[in-house]
């Protein structure tokens, strides 16, 4: 309006944005590119996941002793209304069964809280999204990595709940770490997809506690699933699906390397197989899905 | 014509018919409950449920290199709305943004975490805004020092919600301040806490912007834009109502307001 005459005069927007090298703002960078953006934050990414951590249970007297202790009353109420009550320990020995349930509490208890948090990473964090440039991806890999570092918590618990049982450190106990590293890959792909959903449709954060309690109670938490089966009329299939369903199979590596006695002969086939498929599916088509709608994420 | 003609202007903003749409779940009018909301989503509707506010319609302009820009109107026109499109921060219904680098907004509000001490919300400050943590390591006692906040004792290991309102806002500042931009694009109300930080904030902002390419300052206060800005961007209800020298723009929103 008041620009003075210069050689720039008649240029539209787009070529004078050319003749100068100016890009437009908030467009979405190349995967490859964002890959190392990402990278470039993941001091960010790591800090935020730990002070989130943390200001968890900043307020509460007992204060990061909480870390520890919800993880046990969590299973301590499982395996009295599990355990105890309903007797669905059919197929597995006294002396596994506590074992067994806690480690499939706590394992379950780190997917379902990623895809949890992922819903609300982006909904919940819209101030954050629009006050900050950071590749978006930050938030949702970050709740999955506080998570991560809350089952190490829990992973005292269950080192206390298996040497209580008869099950002591030996090398098959390394096995947890691939174990844990690919369901680890497997939630934050789920926590990316549900990242982009969730900002969307914040009425997914309403819906999703149902889907996973029926995820959990039909993965196997506190149950054999083969033990289950035995007996009923079901098709095979059936069984395959319950059997190599993602949380079965992490809960199933995790249990087969801390528990002796719970030998190969509990595992499905291939289940290093499926571990590893699994992780990269959701991996690959997580990050790709996330970072499809990058420029977008500041709407709401 | 207020800038100084120094040769070829080289511009660093340019915005071409700018729109920006908020769409705010929850707020239709009419019926809010149960039913309307479920008849709504079986009629299956363009956008269900959900109202539009447009709160920028149509904005151009370029920016220039050296240029302080102020960005003035009533509440609500859209001023804040346009400082986040332009950092690319609100994805634009339709037109573009372009610029050079990466404009930001200055402010660290929302990565701040009350739960957690002064000090690991510096560190968690700085790396949401990109710095690397020696980069943060380096200007930490700077930060702190210049927040004030430990004059009265060792605040910086407390808990930020222990803070008064006035000595959270001088941390968050402080934060906020410590890093360098090309594009720098300030937020009214900064300069918030007593006096004294007042002038401190001021003085700090005067000297980003001169490290800084380009300016962007929204502000209700005349005296302020008049101070440090040369060019003026006059919003009301989303659409650019003038552009112009200070002066000329101030005198005009001055008559308008006065009325």
């Amino acid at each position: 309006m008041t620009t003075p005459p210069s050689p720039d005069e008649g240029l539209t927007a787009a070529q004078l944005a050319a003749k100068y090298g100016l890009s437009v703002s908030g467009a979405r960078p190349g995967l490859a590119e964002y890959v190392r953006q990402l990278w470039g934050r993941r001091h960010f990414i790591l800090a935020f996941s730990q002070a989130k951590l943390t200001a968890q249970y900043s307020q509460a007297k007992l204060g990061q002793l909480w870390q520890v202790a919800t993880p046990l009353l969590n299973a301590a109420v499982y395996f009295f209304i599990f355990g105890l009550l309903l007797g669905a320990r059919r197929g597995i020995p006294h002396h596994i069964y506590v074992p067994f349930l806690v480690t499939g509490v706590f394992v379950f208890t780190f997917t379902q809280s990623s895809v949890l948090a992922g819903v609300r990473a982006i909904s919940g964090n819209l101030g954050l999204v629009r006050a900050l440039h950071f590749p978006r991806a930050s938030l949702p890999i970050s709740f999955a990595l506080q998570q991560l570092q809350q089952l190490l918590f829990s992973m005292i618990v269950l080192v206390l709940v298996m040497i209580g049982f008869g099950s002591y450190p030996g090398l098959s106990w390394l096995l947890v770490l691939p174990a844990l590293a690919l369901q680890f890959v497997f939630n934050t792909g789920l926590a990316l997809i549900f990242a982009r959903m969730g900002s969307k449709t914040p009425d997914l954060a309403q819906l999703m506690p149902f889907v996973m309690r029926t995820w959990m109670y039909a993965s196997g938490v506190m149950f054999s699933i083969p033990a289950m089966l035995a007996g009923k009329d079901m098709p095979g299939w059936f069984s395959d699906v319950l059997q190599w369903n993602p949380a079965a199979i992490y809960m199933d590596l995790v249990r087969f390397a801390l528990i002796d006695d719970y030998g190969s002969s509990y595992l499905p086939p291939h289940v290093w197989a499926f571990a590893l498929g699994w992780a990269l599916l959701a991996g690959v088509v997580g990050f790709v899905y996330f970072w499809k709608a990058e420029e977008r994420y500041g709407r709401g | 014509m207020a800038e100084q003609q120094q040769g070829a202007r080289v511009p660093t903003v340019i915005a071409e018919d700018l729109h920006i749409v908020y769409r705010v779940n929850g707020a239709k009018s009419g019926k809010g409950s149960a039913t309307a909301a479920l008849s709504r989503i079986l009629k299956r509707g363009e956008e269900r449920g959900v109202r539009k506010v447009h709160a920028v319609r149509g904005v151009s302009f370029v920016a220039y290199r050296g240029e302080a820009i102020g960005l003035i109107g009533s509440n609500g026109s859209g001023k804040s709305t346009l400082l986040r499109a332009i950092a690319g921060l609100l994805p634009a219904e339709r037109g573009k943004v372009y610029t050079d680098g990466q404009p930001s907004l200055l402010g660290v509000n929302a990565a701040l975490m009350n739960d957690l001490t002064g000090e690991r919300n510096v560190i968690l400050g700085g790396l949401a805004m990109g710095m690397s943590r020696e980069e943060i390591k380096a200007r930490y006692q700077e930060i702190v020092d210049f927040s004030g906040i430990n004059e009265k004792g060792d605040f910086i290991t407390l808990p930020m919600r222990t803070y008064s309102s006035g000595m959270a806002a001088r941390l968050r500042f402080s934060i906020a301040a410590a890093k360098d931009h090309d594009v720098l694009m300030i937020d009214e109300a900064l300069a918030t806490g007593d006096r004294k930080f007042q002038k401190r904030s001021e003085d700090r902002i005067r000297e980003l912007r001169k490290e800084a390419g380009t300016v962007f300052l929204v502000s209700h206060n005349n005296k302020s834009i008049r101070d440090t800005c040369n060019r003026v961007l006059w919003l009301e209800r989303g659409e650019l109502r003038m552009d112009g020298p200070t002066d000329e723009v101030l005198k005009e929103y001055e008559k308008f307001t006065g009325k």
